[in-house]
């Protein structure tokens, strides 16, 4: 925490709450267990660590607010995570994408900084259209549109620890478990490979890991939690675009810091992940957008579809009958 | 494509009005949203056809000793066990870790279609490929009949299982399809076990297992049809591209078969057309199916564009 930050300073108390732990419990209860669906599939839940069978001593839930407002780019969040969690290097590649060259999330890679280059027009914060500003000559490389800026958006994705999580759903040998801080977590010596929690994740985050053939993504530094260290990444980001903390004061940190930036006119700046009405049941890692979801690589409306699973088994049902009553009716009738 | 621009650009495309929306849909330099899964072909799609031929097989061999076609049902038996011990295999093979497979029944998830399915094919498949020792061998037959009635009674759930496996995930071309795809399993499941029989059991037995050759195929060629009037956008990824030419394939497989088997009670030549034809069709379905879903899942536009509208719906 930087010394010289106002202490009456909203953020800073809260900040220091966060940090003591003498944090009040009793914050706005968040909708009731259940949901308009009527099973605990989706839809709003207060306690994911609960509902998995902790005890109520349990720890709040952790998670990740990251600001992408603040991010500047430097990657420091990518190597932190990369050397705590012993992950090899994946590839060296230039991509042609501003300066992004990691391209996704995956197996090694469980931080991931997007960058997007775009001009807006200062006055309406709408976006001009431009080529990709290039290694061309100076008049054009720097060519001065009245009234516009050239905006560098970044920001580091990460796996989203849904309240209501597909890939943990879907894990046929429950290697996928929800941890004690409400995140979700692969046990390596369970995950037999069978890849599908890849394409369930409806943010494309967890992967197959190429060479060992088990599933991996970011654990929320796990292994850091128990002793009450914060994640790597949280921890190496210079301009607090990350930050770590229990997630019910993150949400509040989150909403005063986009009333401040809609206040600084920086009017299409929105929150993602952070509403527990949303299709996943809200993400324990939300964000701060200044754009459409999508043009960072997220998906603009993801859904646990484990949501649909009580439909799908009876249309299962219903199809594997027809079969069934099919294949009967063709013995009706002689040896023909 | 378009979305392979930098986001921002928007106007690139708006010359073409006929597909504006692929035009000025934004996504992250046209990348990927959700991960293409990273089930193995031939495996995959060699396990869903397996697995729901066994099933449809294994209801055909019961049905065929009910109704005294005792040819039938020995046919019957040896494509149940051959099947589901195939399918087994399959999927073994696709697992990252094999060596771990055993780890799929040390829980039963019911949110999981994969741990669901698993608890119905080990036993089926252990079931069956007693039913099938005991019959040949000729050792306590009647230990093997009852071995395969109890698997006659898991065997409809193998032939749609898989469909729900498929549906749950993020894929668009395979959820948003979901309550067309254990239709279009089911019947696929049923040609394939029909054009079996009627390839190799004696014509004079095959007559259930023509019929099932040709109801199978037909409603193989409706629910397929139904599937893509209904998906909307996302048919055409049923449409386009390998998964399109593979599903066109099928159309005339499945055709043929049911040409086949109306000719096949005539005829040899006629019955091995059926065959051959019908399980090509289901074959060629099950890859068809199974490559729709990894070109949707590869496009960024059927992840974005329609979670846009059905947000704009709902509100």
């Amino acid at each position: 925490m930087s010394p010289d930050r106002p202490s009456e300073h909203p953020l800073f108390e809260l900040e220091r709450s966060m940090r003591t732990g003498e944090h009040a419990r009793e914050t706005a209860p968040e909708p009731a267990v259940g949901s308009s669906n009527g099973n605990r599939l989706s839809g709003p839940l207060a306690d994911p660590s609960a509902e998995a069978g902790y005890s109520e001593q349990h720890p709040d839930r952790m998670g990740f607010f990251t600001d992408t407002s603040v991010c500047i780019g430097c990657k420091a969040c990518e190597v932190a995570c990369k050397e705590w969690n012993l992950l090899e290097e994946d590839g060296l590649e230039l991509t042609g994408m501003s300066y992004d060259n990691t391209t996704d999330l995956g197996a090694t890679t469980w931080r991931h900084v997007a960058f997007v280059e775009q001009r807006i027009d200062l006055s309406t914060r709408a976006r001009v259209d431009i080529g990709m500003p290039g290694m061309g000559p100076p008049e054009t490389a720097t060519e001065e549109v009245a009234g516009s800026e050239v905006r560098w958006l970044m920001s580091s994705d990460v796996c989203k620890h849904c309240t209501h999580a597909a890939c943990l759903d879907v894990c046929p040998t429950g290697a996928l478990i929800r941890s004690e801080y409400g995140t979700v977590v692969v046990q390596d010596d369970v995950c037999n490979g069978c890849g599908y929690c890849v394409p369930a994740c409806p943010y494309g985050v967890i992967d197959i890991h190429p060479e060992n053939g088990g599933a991996f993504k970011c654990t929320l530094c796990q292994d850091r939690l128990g002793s009450g260290m914060t994640p790597a990444c949280a921890t190496a980001c210079p301009t607090e675009s990350i930050q770590y903390g229990p997630l019910d004061q993150l949400r509040e940190r989150a909403e005063q810091r986009l009333e401040q930036l809609h206040e600084q006119g920086i009017t299409e700046a929105r929150l993602y992940g952070q509403d527990p009405t949303d299709g996943v049941g809200g993400d324990g890692a939300f964000f701060l957008l200044l754009d459409e979801p999508e043009v960072y690589g997220l998906p603009p409306d993801p859904v646990v579809t484990t949501r649909d699973l009580p439909a799908m088994a009876c249309y299962a049902l219903a199809a594997a009958a027809t079969a069934a009553v099919t294949i009967a009716s063709c013995f009706l009738g002689g040896r023909r | 494509m378009t979305g392979n621009e930098p986001a921002g650009a928007t106007g690139a495309g708006a010359a073409e009005e006929a597909d504006g929306e692929r035009a000025t849909f934004r996504s992250y330099y046209g990348r990927p949203i959700i991960k293409e899964p990273t089930w193995k072909v031939p495996d995959v799609p060699a396990y869903l056809y397996l697995g729901g031929m066994a099933g449809a097989s294994s209801v055909m061999g019961a049905l065929a000793q009910l109704r005294g076609y005792s040819r039938l049902r020995r046919v019957g038996l040896l494509c149940v066990a051959g099947g589901s011990g195939a399918s087994v295999l399959a999927l073994i093979h696709d697992l990252g870790r094999p060596l771990r497979f055993l780890n799929m029944l040390r829980v039963f998830k019911p949110t999981s279609p994969l741990s669901v399915g698993s608890w119905i094919l080990a036993p089926f498949s252990a079931l069956s490929g007693a039913a099938a020792v005991f019959e040949f061998t000729e050792v306590a037959r009647p230990l093997g009949n009852a071995a395969a009635w109890c698997a006659a009674l898991l065997a409809p759930a193998m032939t749609t299982y898989t469909a729900v496996l498929l549906a749950d995930t993020a894929v668009p071309g395979w959820h948003e399809t979901r309550r067309e795809l254990p239709f279009v399993f089911a019947f696929s499941s049923v040609s394939a076990a029909g054009s079996l029989g009627t390839m190799l059991a004696p014509r004079a037995e095959a007559g259930p297992a023509r019929r099932m050759a040709l109801v199978g195929s037909l409603g193989e060629l409706v629910a397929s049809r139904v599937l893509e009037h209904r998906a909307g956008r996302i048919a055409e990824v049923y449409r386009s591209g390998r998964a399109g030419s593979t599903l066109r394939a099928a159309r005339i497989m499945a055709t043929g078969c049911a040409v086949g088997a109306v000719f096949a009670r005539r005829g040899t030549s006629a019955a091995i057309l059926a065959g051959l034809c019908g399980t090509a069709a289901s074959i060629a379905t099950r890859y068809g199916v199974f490559e729709a879903g990894r070109e949707s899942a590869r496009d960024p536009y059927y992840t974005v564009v329609p979670q846009r509208e059905a947000r704009q719906v709902e509100e």
